[in-house]
């Protein structure tokens, strides 16, 4: 396998993007990355999607995209992982360049979510789940993280307001965020006083719907450079599965497939959890962000809401998070997650990130959860 | 709504019909043939009590299009006293506060309707209380 690097990004706002299509989205996205990457195209696309099939009656979207953006003879596929599909999509072309066989590949994360009625587009959102043992039963998505939240503050003895810093801290960042959905930050008490979802699961803990579309080229390190800018290396890549759904596992409040994918991606890169800067993680739900921290090494089991009350997720903290607004307020575009975190994850290795900026961040990994844990994606970047 | 779909799980909805591993004896539910424990192959019938306590809960305000005439309702993950963990709706519950460790049965009920075409009711498996002094 060879070294590659990204070499350019794109992302369109995050929002209820009426007037676009959805290969309006993830063409502007794809062809941001193209103009940052200085390149016409690609040789391979992969496109990440969860469910233009029902939402936007089109699927096939790896010859639609690629037909948009002027790539036809291209090869072009669409990758599927539920909320992982982004992150899926860039590790499919990190491969195809790594492994030697193509040269320049280009990785799309897009959903468009608003063209469906509310209750439809919670059904689509609920296929990430086991159908027939969890979604027929009247489970949303939202319903199984509740499950997980609601065991996890009964066995280490949190409160609801001990989530609040996960939510607070995504707002703040996302307000210097111009691509994301929510630009204000929040209060504790506006935390505290907004409408359940499903208990202890309120809207403020969860993250919201958009339309929204990001995208990342691939390279050799070896045979492209970015004058002017630093070199932002892939260094580790891991993907790892656990049940599908969240009752088979023994331990619900322990994400098996991200302590695995984490290890992995560790053991690739050659680094250990002290020596990473910021983490883009998956705070689909405060609960998964604190699972998330615990199962990549960052604290103890149980003792996540304690880094975050201690300001340690902060970016001036030991381990930022969410550092452009995360999940919670860029907004999770289900498909297109997993390539946000990218983008952002390299806007901090490029020392673009604004307001928001980790000081000296060299080292960055991102991880995107497809289901209630079921696949979990780890990325690990770093810049020279 | 898919017919067949919702027919062939009736053992499984109506009478939790899972399977026991002939290898290492665990019970498995629902069905999937291959053991979960030790991998063997593992096929044989096994009818579960029923009886279980709540590992998890909670009660849903936002519903999936199917269930929006039903919110607000409660759904949990019930340990089942033979050792898995199932994902189902509570009901019966009255004005008792649900909480962790709390004893529940099966009750089988209707779990939904189909709004759309064909009149279909799809039945299946609830847990209710289990009344102190009952049992
Ligand atoms: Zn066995």
């Amino acid at each position: 396998m060879r070294e590659v690097i990204v070499l350019g990004i794109g992302q369109v706002k995050v929002d209820e993007n009426w007037d676009k299509s959805l290969r309006v989205l993830a063409g502007e996205a794809a062809l941001e990355a193209l103009r940052d990457a200085n390149i016409e195209q690609t040789q391979s696309l992969f496109v990440g999607n969860m469910m233009s099939g029902a939402a936007n009656h089109q699927q096939h979207l790896g010859a639609y995209l690629a037909d948009w953006i002027g790539m036809r003879y291209s090869e072009a596929f669409k990758v599927e992982a539920a909320c992982s599909s982004g992150a899926a999509a860039f590790r499919m072309a990190v491969m195809a360049v790594a492994s030697g066989d193509t040269d320049l590949a280009l990785a799309v994360g897009v959903e468009k979510m608003s063209d469906s009625p509310t209750a439809e587009i919670t059904a689509e959102l609920a296929t990430a789940a086991d159908a027939d043992w969890e979604a027929d039963h009247g489970l949303s998505f939202v319903a199984l993280n509740a499950l997980i939240m609601r065991r996890y503050m009964h066995q280490y003895q949190w409160e609801k307001e001990h989530f609040a810093p996960f939510s607070l801290n995504a707002h703040a960042n996302g307000a210097h965020n111009p691509y994301a959905r929510f630009q204000k930050p929040i209060s504790e008490s506006s935390y505290i006083n907004a409408p359940m979802i499903a208990d202890p699961i309120n809207v403020m803990d969860a993250s919201p719907m958009g339309d929204g579309a990001a995208a990342a080229i691939i390279a050799p390190a070896s045979m492209f450079k970015r004058s002017g800018k630093p070199t932002v290396k892939v260094a580790a890549s891991a993907a790892a599965t656990d049940t599908m759904a969240t009752h088979h596992r023994s331990e619900p409040t322990w994400l098996r497939a991200a302590e695995r994918s984490a290890k992995q991606a560790y053991q690739q890169a050659s680094v250990s959890p002290a020596d990473i800067n910021l983490f883009e993680l998956h705070d689909a739900f405060t609960i998964m962000a604190a699972l998330s921290l615990e199962a990549a090494g960052f604290c103890e089991k149980g003792q996540a809401p304690r880094l975050a009350q201690e300001g340690q997720i902060r970016p001036e903290g030991r381990i930022p998070i969410a550092t452009r607004g995360g999940l919670k307020a860029r907004g999770h575009p289900v498909g297109a997650t997993g390539l946000y975190q990218i983008v952002e994850a390299v806007q901090q290795l490029r020392n673009e990130a604004g307001a928001t900026q980790v000081n000296n961040a060299r080292i960055a990994m991102t991880q995107n959860i497809g289901g209630s844990g079921s696949n979990i994606i780890t990325h690990i970047l770093k810049s020279e | 709504m898919e017919v067949p779909r919702y027919w062939r799980l009736q053992k499984q909805r109506y009478a939790l019909v899972g399977e026991i591993c002939p290898h290492c004896q665990v019970k498995i539910f629902p069905p999937r043939d291959v053991c979960p424990e030790c991998g063997g192959e593992a096929k044989q019938p096994f009818s579960f009590s029923g009886k279980g306590t709540v590992f998890s809960f909670t009660t849903m305000y936002d519903a999936p299009k199917g269930f929006e005439m039903n919110t607000p309702y409660t759904v949990a993950l019930v340990k089942l006293e033979e050792g898995p963990v199932v994902t189902a709706q509570l009901t019966d519950l009255g004005e008792q506060p649900v909480e962790i460790g709390m004893p529940v049965e099966m009750v089988t009920r209707r779990i939904r309707e189909d709004e759309e075409d064909k009149g279909i009711i799809v039945y299946g498996y609830k847990f209710r209380p289990v009344m102190a002094g009952t049992h």
